[in-house]
């Protein structure tokens, strides 16, 4: 009521800050197929490109060009570039949403439990020596059960929802923690132990068609789900009563949020491994570029979060004369960036 | 619009304590309803019940004579808004979004504002001279400001009964003035307001209707002016107060002063 402070103030241009990261973001797409230990120049991958494009609508062109070329790029390289953008865009809008959900800025994807649920899952696959398609399907169905138990456990219990169910989760996570420990403890030193250990790490390095057509719907459900529901998220970030009071089936509505969240969160983990800190930092520099308002938090985050995994996956591949799990380089990148968002309070 | 309340009890566990004891009071439309009474006897737990927060509850709620349990959160949103205290908020939308939000009982459940809302939004803003905020963040302003922005987010709403938990708390002196100024307007403008206060003079200044609840159970209800008496606010508060005519070219106002409790009328 201060009126000779109270200015028409002008929002920024968030059209032009699209265009900017829609633009990094197809750069950074064409990089990664050029960077890496395979060296290949942009005009060989453009004319492989362009000759595959072609064969798609005439199957008279046959790719004659050198065949480890066509191989690195099609089979090894696409399919890995794909995974990286759907598990980053994954994990950030599942990051948002949770956020949002929970009215707390420091929440992360795995905060019910899914990491957790699909790190044991990964591990008794190992353990059972089932193959990289056995060890993605029941890491995701950990993780699905133990969203569930956390979820299961909260609605039993008394007291405000959200914050039993943030209880929930980590009692729950702390189970499927301990069961991982024991299975590690159990685990044959030579293969299991390092393949546990490694799984847990996060990596794109073994990224195959089989992988992304495998959790690919599972993301897209997620994701199309949380992109309609994207007003009504921000009348969650309310609070309980408050959004009642404006007519939303709170519980309906948080109980969806949760199981798209969950769904992207497990798919994305089951095939990649853990990677942390990606959930929980894109949605603040989302945030900070683009406000609060999740009819833009939504979008910005499936970009921004493609986006940043597969620039750190380039990393991760080109840094060192070994892979680098790109777990590790998350959280080497992760941990300063929320240090300086803890020290200047989040804000601008 | 009408609100009848008759005979509600509620507890929070099966063999508790009565948070509300047989509560009963009738409200029309143009009624400014201060509910005065301590902390902790009931009055967020009868706007709850009210909002339809709370279905535990015997007796009865009528909204326009439709029971209260009958209907689902998106009808009670139609009739019935919401203004909490305003509180620092985790995301600082701005506010222009926050009023948006008002409407989402008019937004398809997938859907998302329209330049319609949006125009709507502006004019419930403007009829609150906060149309000026509207690109600013909600956290950015002031108490006074963030509590006209919730109100412009209840008017949006439709409903014409109005819920306001404490509307005047944590404002300044300048700001509980004009924020209480600007309900007594929406209540001449037929809206019906049900809001708690801990000030009396607030309830002699604006409200047309008092309710006094003391544990749980309804002590008083009727006019400010007459029913609000020096010994009443004694019995709810424990303290002493005088509460005098105060003569002014704009007519006669009750005015409530503490007083020391051996009653030598010496103010503190």
């Amino acid at each position: 009521m201060t009126d000779d402070s109270a200015d028409d103030r002008v929002l920024p241009n968030y059209r032009l800050r699209y265009l900017i990261l829609l633009i990094v973001t197809v750069i950074c797409i064409f990089v990664s197929f050029v960077v890496g230990r395979f060296s290949l120049d942009i005009s060989t991958a453009a004319a492989l490109a362009y000759l595959k494009f072609l064969s798609f609508f005439d199957p008279d062109v046959i790719i004659t060009q050198n065949f480890a070329d066509y191989s690195v790029i099609f089979n090894i390289r696409f399919p890995r570039i794909v995974a990286a953008l759907l598990v980053g865009a994954a994990l950030s809008v599942a990051g948002a949403a949770y956020q949002g959900m929970f009215q707390n800025p420091l929440v992360s994807p795995d905060i019910l439990g899914a990491s957790a649920g699909a790190g044991f899952g990964a591990a008794v696959a190992i353990m059972l020596g089932l193959g990289s398609t056995g060890i993605m399907i029941v890491a995701f169905f950990g993780g699905l059960a133990a969203v569930g138990a956390a979820y299961g456990v909260s609605l039993l219990s008394k007291g405000p929802s959200t914050l039993s169910m943030v209880l929930a989760g980590i009692l729950v996570s702390s189970l499927f923690s301990a069961g991982l420990s024991y299975i590690k403890l159990v685990a044959d030193t030579t293969n299991e132990l390092p393949a546990i250990t490694y799984w847990l790490m996060g990596s794109l390095a073994s990224m195959t068609w089989m992988h992304v057509v495998y959790v690919l719907p599972v993301i897209f459900i997620g994701l199309i789900v949380l992109y309609l529901l994207k007003w009504r998220i921000n009348i969650l970030t309310l609070g309980e009563d408050e959004a009642r009071s404006l007519g939303v089936n709170t519980n309906l509505l948080r109980l969806t949020v949760i199981v798209c969240a969950t769904l992207l969160t497990a798919a994305a983990v089951s095939i990649t491994g853990v990677i942390g800190w990606v959930g929980l930092v894109i949605p603040h520099f989302s945030r900070m570029a683009f406000g609060c308002d999740y009819r833009r938090i939504i979008p910005v985050s499936v970009v921004m979060g493609a986006c940043f995994l597969l620039a750190v996956d380039d990393c991760a591949r080109t840094m060192a004369t070994i892979e680098v799990p790109i777990g590790i380089l998350t959280a080497f990148l992760g941990a300063p960036i929320f240090a300086y968002l803890l020290i200047t309070g989040g804000r601008k | 619009m009408s609100l009848e309340v008759s005979n509600l009890s509620f507890s929070y566990t099966r063999e508790g304590r009565l948070v509300l004891n047989d509560v009963s009071f009738n409200a029309k439309s143009g009624d400014l309803l201060a509910v005065l009474g301590p902390n902790g006897v009931g009055k967020s737990t009868l706007f709850r019940c009210i909002l339809g927060f709370l279905t535990g509850y015997s007796g009865q709620i009528r909204l326009n004579g439709i029971d209260l349990r009958k209907l689902d959160s998106r009808s009670i949103a139609r009739m019935v808004a919401y203004i909490p205290q305003s509180t620092y908020p985790v995301f600082n939308f701005a506010v222009l979004d926050l009023v948006l939000m008002g409407m989402t009982n008019q937004i398809r459940l997938l859907g998302e504002p329209k330049a319609e809302h949006v125009k709507k939004a502006l004019t419930a803003m403007n009829s609150l001279g906060i149309e000026k905020l509207k690109n600013a963040g909600y956290g950015e302003i002031s108490g006074g400001e963030r509590q006209l922005a919730l109100i412009a987010r209840a008017l949006v709403q439709d409903a014409k009964i109005l819920i306001m938990d404490e509307p005047t708390a944590n404002l300044d002196y300048g700001n509980q003035i004009r924020v209480m100024r600007r309900i007594r307007k929406l209540a001449d403008a037929g809206y019906l307001i049900i809001m708690s206060t801990h000030n009396p003079e607030h309830a002699f200044l604006y409200a047309n209707r008092v309710l006094v609840i003391k544990d749980g159970c309804v002590i008083a209800d009727g006019i400010p002016a007459t029913d609000l008496t020096a010994e009443l606010i004694r019995t709810v508060y424990g303290v002493e107060v005088h509460v005098d005519d105060y003569q002014n070219i704009s007519g006669v106002h009750k005015i409530c002063v503490p007083v020391d409790d051996d009653d030598s009328g010496q103010s503190y």
